[in-house]
């Protein structure tokens, strides 16, 4: 995935400060950015983001419901850094017990993908995977990005103040002062 | 096709190993010439990105499905957009004989 936005939000002009904003997702943000910014087919943008064509389908939808929501009822927007949700139906073998996903979106399911048997149950649970994403945030001027895996925040430095950065939702200790670079 | 199989051993006696990206060897099983290949994995002792190394490592062989124990987020999310199938065996107590016989079926 590609950056997050560099801002935090919308507010709409000549109403009183919105306490009740409408929290767009980074994925939704995504969505709406490569399908009408980028002008990417659901099949391309699904790709992009790694998830399967119906999954990208309903976070778009959910995005522009949320951006209507806002528009119509002059509600704030905030971003946030939400879930990545990566796609792929589960199932559950009752022939030899084994758990199986299902990258291959378009056909459908008949098969244990081990043993090949057909009694197979697709597993429902919260109906998706999801994983949260860590972001690191410039302690100078609020700039997130997403946290690069296996590299500690403080070696991202930000583009625009040259501050080091932290994990976001971390508190700060040591005697760090975080309003300071 | 081909399948990949984390074993905890280099024999199809080995049980089969429950991590993904620290196993000790993958077996690349094809179900067509009923071959198979034990590769050491050399991204068992990584600090990090162990996960993505060994899909890497897979994928290159090849394999259409893989079979394992578990499977990190990270790991699941680069086999999604590869289009590889992820089988997650919580009975880890099979060998890599038995878990080849079941993808032998006719
Ligand atoms: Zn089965
Ligand atoms: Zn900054
Ligand atoms: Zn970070």
């Amino acid at each position: 995935m590609t950056n997050p936005p560099h801002f935090k939000g919308f507010t709409p002009i000549g109403l009183p400060e919105e306490k009740n904003p409408v929290v767009l997702h980074y994925e939704e943000y995504e969505a709406v950015r490569l399908s009408d910014f980028e002008l990417y087919t659901q099949l391309e943008a699904a790709k992009e983001m790694g998830i399967s064509r119906p999954t990208y389908t309903r976070i778009y939808e959910s995005a522009r419901r949320k951006i209507a929501m806002a528009f119509v009822k002059g509600r704030a927007i905030v971003f946030e850094g939400g879930k990545v949700y990566f796609d792929s139906e589960w199932y559950s073998c009752k022939a030899c017990g084994c758990w199986f996903n299902h990258p291959a979106k378009e056909d459908e399911v008949k098969n244990c993908g081990l043993c090949n048997s057909t009694e197979i149950q697709q597993f429902h649970g919260n109906g998706k995977h999801t994983i949260t994403v860590d972001y690191c945030v410039c302690p100078q001027c609020g700039l997130e990005k997403v946290h690069t895996h296996g590299v500690p925040c403080n070696k991202d430095i930000c583009p625009h103040c040259n501050c080091a950065m932290h994990r976001k939702g971390t508190p700060h200790h040591n005697g760090f002062r975080i309003n300071k670079c | 096709m081909k399948v990949a199989i984390t074993s905890s051993g280099n024999s199809p006696e080995s049980l089969l190993d429950s991590r993904f990206g620290r196993c000790s060897y993958f077996v690349v099983f094809d179900t067509e010439s009923l071959s198979t290949e034990f590769i050491p994995n050399p991204n068992k002792e990584n600090i990090d990105g162990a996960g993505p190394a060994s899909v890497q490592l897979v994928a290159s062989r090849g394999v259409k499905k893989v079979v394992s124990g578990e499977f990190g987020s990270k790991v699941k999310a680069l086999f999604d957009s590869l289009q590889i199938q992820l089988i997650v065996l919580n009975d880890i107590d099979k060998n890599i004989s038995e878990v080849i016989k079941l993808l032998n079926h006719k």
